[in-house]
């Protein structure tokens, strides 16, 4: 998906590339979602981050198609500003704030899988070290008690930064995922690290060859 | 016309490292007396009609769904002077 302020879009789509499938671009101001099995909000900064980061993508024609199809089960991973849209959005709970020590945050970090029973983490062993990009201004994540104590025990953390969160993230929450796991999302950045020539690690292809390994699966179930 | 102000603040709870910021540099001015800063948003939104409960009604709306977000701001509403 590619909204006005969208950065990494394209990385997105050759990580998809690598991961065996083939991207197809999909565009904010078209409510077609051109019959995709899977969509990735990548990270940048859509509108410019205008009033909250994802608060005016929230509001674009794609996402009138894109959140009915994604509370019915269309797997959707949202990657740093997607994050922040599916937050916005109220696909997933909480919300993302501006880093604890105010800089922008842009190093590679240590995350520990949780949760790798997602339809976009099931190529991963829970427990799982990977070593992935961060690299945002607001990528705290925040939500109120109760609502972390939920997502903790339904499992729903999906990934966590492995040392203290760098962003100040409420207890060192990288990424989360809806009830039924076919949403995602995380502030760190697979899509750039598929490729050790490219990235720290080759950790984050799993993100992709995850969901392209349950279509396959399914595929030659059919 | 109606002139509806939404004045937008993070939840107490949440942390707000600008307001802090702005705190410190506060200090480094000799504005040693300021002992906490929280930073806002003001919004300013013209509405047809006028200044009454319909007006303040549609703005509160407005701030529920888009100018705040529930989970970590709050807002309160009033008309400009």
């Amino acid at each position: 998906m590619t909204f006005p302020g969208s950065l990494d879009d394209q990385d997105a789509a050759r990580a998809v590339r690598y991961a065996g499938a083939e991207p197809v671009p999909l565009w904010h101001a078209d409510r077609d979602l051109r019959g995709v099995d899977a969509v990735i909000l990548p990270g940048g900064f859509s509108y410019g981050d205008y009033l909250r980061c994802g608060a005016i993508a929230r509001f674009s024609p794609v996402m009138g198609s894109l959140v009915p199809a994604a509370r019915a089960g269309l797997p959707v991973l949202g990657i740093c500003n997607g994050f922040q849209i599916l937050c916005e959005a109220h696909l997933l709970p909480g919300a993302l704030t501006r880093n604890a020590a105010l800089r922008f945050i842009h190093r590679d970090v240590r995350l520990d899988v949780v949760n790798a029973g997602t339809a976009w983490t099931s190529g991963y062993a829970a427990g799982q070290s990977l070593t992935v990009p961060l690299k945002s201004g607001e990528g705290a994540y925040a939500a109120d008690p109760e609502t972390l104590d939920e997502l903790e025990r339904a499992g729903r953390v999906v990934v966590r930064y492995a040392q203290a969160a760098p962003n100040g993230s409420a207890r060192d929450i990288a990424g989360i995922c809806s009830a039924e796991g076919n949403i995602v999302g995380l502030m760190p950045h697979p899509e750039h690290a598929i490729d050790p020539l490219t990235g720290p690690s080759a950790d984050g292809l799993g993100f992709f060859t995850s969901i392209v390994g349950a279509f396959a699966g399914a595929g030659a179930a059919r | 016309m109606a002139r509806v102000i939404v004045d937008v603040m993070l939840k107490p709870e949440i942390h707000d490292p600008q307001g802090e910021a702005v705190l410190s540099a506060s200090h480094r001015l000799g504005f040693g007396n300021v002992t906490g800063v929280r930073q806002g948003k003001r919004f300013e939104l013209d509405i047809d009609g006028p200044a009454g409960e319909a007006a303040l009604a549609r703005a509160e709306e407005l701030a529920r769904e888009l100018l705040a977000n529930p989970v970590i701001e709050e807002f309160s509403l009033s008309f400009a002077e």
